[in-house]
């Protein structure tokens, strides 16, 4: 033990060392999960004080090593270097004790407790067996909020607050644990613009003050944005260390993926038919019972892609529930419109319609939870090709005895033509990667010909590469008539493949503005800001040309 | 003619005392579920556990002559019966529900077993007054009318229970430890990266409550019953169980449940002169149990990891 805890003398040859020690230093991290290799051999090292991004794609191994980092995953072998020394990390203890601190991606809050309580939880003053001294407690937390600048109410309790506020009490829990060495993990997902500009802030006011940053995340304007250096993960091991001001998004991206990509969709502008759903003053309650939908009024017509933007928990999830059937209206009326096929012209009220009865009357659906309500993990490709179409004659004798062998053929030539990448069809679903899991159902759902089709968070935890893909079919299905609703909470998305934007906000749409509109315009409606007359403007002659 | 007994039972001072005796009795294991639950393993064991206490109370009590002894060997064979279903459901990770209905089939099986064996099939006599838990008369306060049989001639453990009670409030909802237990039941995995050893204080609380129902059985055995038969808890170890989910997984509130439900038994065995027919008053409890139940679905929440098995590494 000892000759091994010798060893960073071995790095004084290093010339860079002498300069700018590493504040972690990750050699040869190994992790096998069965059947995943996470980590292959992967090296990390990031200097004193600086902002180091770590991007990769979705099952990368990002995560993985910032865990191991932080003590809650093991690695099977490897090395960790903390200022130089060597170090073991066993748990999330060892890792406080030295100074690290980790904002995860969900963020580890518990609901019910106070903001002083979530903060000092596990260092409380007096130790565990002392009685809880709330006074105190509030005093550390308003000291630790004065000192770094960030301003919270330390009697709140969680789960009453702000998204953004919640990752701020992450961030001070971790200061409060006296963190010199900060771990964020895909930090801006689930915040606005402004608020991730405000992140972006104060991590570099904490940079200036000589935090370590560890900043995980795949988008790549936010790793030039904020930034020193850059590590660059694919399918487990390094790919790139690479400095940001050096780089460009182009670089950075084909390093992640492996190939070109085209960032941007390439699409011509929509030719709108008539309208196919039309949604006028819709409400709904939310699981609590509480108002999630306040009068919900919009049209989608035929050849285009209406896109609905907004902070998530905003009423996009019920929404969706509603107009799929799922959830039940309290007020309000939506219609289906066939614009094609054997019953053009025809119309239908959903309203009350039961989750089958609004797929048969031609809307297809991709929903937001993949692994909750997408697919069966556990059944095969197969079975789950025609989930929800089972009932169909070519699939089953008088609807009750499924046809096998027409199934299998089916699958297959999804399975083909959307390019998932599987040895057989008979594979449970949950043997496939995250992107290949989603082009399932796109493939099923795509292939149903819906006169309407709402696509909800469609590439959330996919791939690159795949997104590339799913986005280039949703524009091909758009440019042959259908209509679609695309709900998402990456504003990119919505803003390169949307024709026209609603954002909304508290259960109501606040604005609907054309994709030109400027993020932070989008920024300014997404947190309930009023619009401006410019916009209303525009959107009057957007629809009027419409 | 059921009138009149009812109001004179009512009103007895019998009634109440023997209230409060039931109630403490369903309170101990009601504690044990509710801090074992609290940190975040559902215990439907305290049964199991509650009768192991009572067969081990008085084995000990009798070999060693000395009641203390077979107390404090009561609580730590409910302790140790608990550290099983902690080794199976916080370490193996098995289903919690199942773990426990073995805990409880497999204490009956074998307190029946050995008390066969031990006694040749005769059963154990009743045991000697020097040999049982006494009774604590508070002097003068004991003579109070009414009140002085109510609350200042009960069992030793009965003002035990209190204690505890107060003490596990207190330390549940104004300590850190308590803070530490309830983010643990909470959401495992953010006590785990603040630094709190989930495991332990996981294994910590379900022991526990092994403790707690242990002592149960023996104030059952030695201060109630004064013997042991087969079976003896009589579902109270179940009863108590709703009493945690009634009280809404806090100290204060079970008590207040098995409040209700010491009534509840107390009343079916004082009923009996009514005429009303025994078997169908010993349901009373259990009813009364549905029908709390019943009235508070929804609006009772438990620790929302609870019955969860923690699995470090799993947040992503």
């Amino acid at each position: 033990m000892h000759e091994q805890e010798k060893t960073p003398l071995a790095q004084a040859a290093d010339p860079d060392l002498a300069a700018s020690p590493y504040a972690v230093e990750m050699r040869d991290i190994c992790k096998a999960w069965p059947g995943v290799v996470a980590n292959d051999h992967v090296n990390l090292r990031v200097r004193q004080g600086e902002i180091h991004a770590l991007v990769g794609e979705n099952g990368a191994g990002k995560t993985t090593l910032m865990n191991i980092l932080y003590g809650l995953v093991r690695p099977d072998s490897g090395e960790i270097f903390v200022n130089g020394e060597r170090v073991h990390i066993g748990g999330p203890r060892d890792a406080i004790r030295l100074h690290i601190g980790m904002v995860h991606q969900h963020f580890m809050l518990i609901p019910p407790l106070t903001v002083a309580e979530n903060i000092v939880l596990g260092q409380e003053p007096g130790g565990p067996m002392a009685a809880y001294d709330r006074r105190r407690a509030r005093e550390l937390v308003l000291q630790l909020s004065a000192r770094y600048g960030l301003p919270i109410d330390p009697d709140a309790r969680i789960e009453k607050l702000s998204v953004g506020l919640q990752q701020r009490v992450e961030i001070l829990k971790a200061l409060y644990r006296a963190a010199d060495i900060l771990i964020l993990d895909e930090p801006t997902g689930v915040l606005t613009p402004q608020e991730t500009y405000e992140l972006f802030d104060v991590l570099r006011v904490l940079s200036r003050q000589g935090k370590t940053i560890i900043f995980i995340t795949h988008k790549l304007r936010e790793v030039l944005d904020l930034t020193d250096r850059v590590t660059v993960l694919r399918r487990g091991r390094n790919v790139g260390e690479l400095v940001t001001r050096e780089t460009n998004q182009t670089e950075i991206a084909r390093l992640m993926v492996g190939r070109e990509v085209l960032l941007r969709v390439e699409k011509r502008s929509a030719r709108p038919g008539p309208v196919v759903l039309r949604v006028e003053n819709l409400h709904a309650r939310s699981d609590r019972g509480l108002e999630a939908l306040q009068g919900i009024g919009f049209e989608v017509h035929a050849g285009e892609i209406l896109g609905i933007a907004g902070v998530e928990g905003n009423g996009q999830s019920e929404l969706v529930e509603v107009l799929t059937g799922m959830r039940r209206a309290t007020a309000g009326r939506m219609t289906i419109t066939h614009t094609s096929g054997e019953q053009a012209g025809k119309t239908y009220d959903i309203t009350g319609m039961s989750p089958r009865e609004v797929r048969l009357v031609g809307v297809a659906h991709i929903p937001e939870d993949r692994r909750g309500s997408g697919l069966v993990l556990s059944d095969t490709i197969e079975n789950n090709a025609i989930l929800g179409r089972e009932r169909w004659p070519r699939f089953a004798w008088a609807r009750f005895i499924l046809r096998l062998r027409e199934i299998a053929q089916w699958a297959r030539r999804l399975v083909g033509e959307f390019d998932v990448r599987t040895p057989s069809t008979r594979l449970p679903v949950r043997a496939l990667s995250g992107g290949n899991q989603q082009k399932v159902i796109v493939a099923r759902e795509f292939a149903a010909d819906p006169q309407l089709l709402i696509a909800a968070q469609p590439t959330r935890g996919v791939d690159i590469g795949a997104i590339e893909f799913i986005h280039r079919r949703l524009v091909e299905q758009r440019d042959a008539g259908k209509a679609i609703l695309l709900v998402s909470a990456e504003l990119d998305e919505i803003r390169s493949l949307s024709d026209r934007i609603a954002v909304m906000y508290e259960g109501r749409i606040v604005d609907i503005v054309t994709p030109e509109a400027s993020e932070e315009e989008l920024g300014l409606l997404m947190t309930g800001g009023r619009p401006s007359e410019a916009s209303r403007e525009e959107q009057a002659q957007a629809t009027g040309d419409s | 003619m059921f009138w009149p007994i009812f109001l004179r039972v009512i009103t007895s001072g019998d009634l109440w005392q023997a209230s409060l005796q039931f109630a403490a009795l369903l309170l101990l294991p009601a504690l044990g579920g509710v801090i074992s639950e609290r940190s975040g393993v559902v215990n439907i064991a305290m049964e199991g556990m509650m009768l192991i206490g009572c067969y081990v109370g008085v084995a000990v009590t009798l070999a060693s002559h000395s009641v203390l002894v077979g107390v404090l060997a009561a609580i730590i064979a409910g302790g140790l019966l608990a550290l099983v279903h902690g080794v199976v459901s916080i370490h193996l990770k098995a289903d919690q529900i199942i773990s426990g209905i073995a805990i409880n089939v497999a204490a009956l099986g074998l307190t029946n077993y050995l008390n066969i064996v031990q006694t040749g099939g005769q059963g154990i006599p009743s045991l000697a007054f020097n040999l049982r838990l006494p009774v604590l008369s508070w002097g003068p306060l004991a003579q109070l009318p009414f009140l002085g049989q109510v609350l200042f001639q009960q069992n030793v453990v009965f003002y035990l229970a209190i204690v505890i009670l107060l003490g596990l409030q207190f330390l549940l909802f104004r300590t850190n430890l308590g803070l530490r237990i309830r983010a643990v039941g909470e959401h495992p995995q953010a006590a785990d990266t603040a630094g709190i050893p989930v495991r332990l204080i996981r294994y910590a609380c379900v022991v526990a409550s092994g403790l707690l129902s242990g002592l149960a059985g023996a104030f059952l055995a030695l201060g109630v019953a004064g013997t042991f038969n087969p079976n003896m808890t009589a579902g109270r170890g179940f009863i108590a169980l709703a009493a945690v989910v009634f009280g809404k997984y806090t100290p204060l509130g079970a008590a207040g449940a098995c409040l209700i439900f010491g009534l509840g038994l107390a009343l079916s065995v004082r009923l009996q002169d009514t005429g009303i027919d025994s078997n169908l008053l010993a349901t009373l409890p259990y009813i009364l149990t549905i029908i709390a139940l019943i009235g508070l679905v929804g609006r009772t929440v438990a620790p929302a990891a609870d019955g969860v098995p923690y699995e470090p590494g799993s947040a992503e």
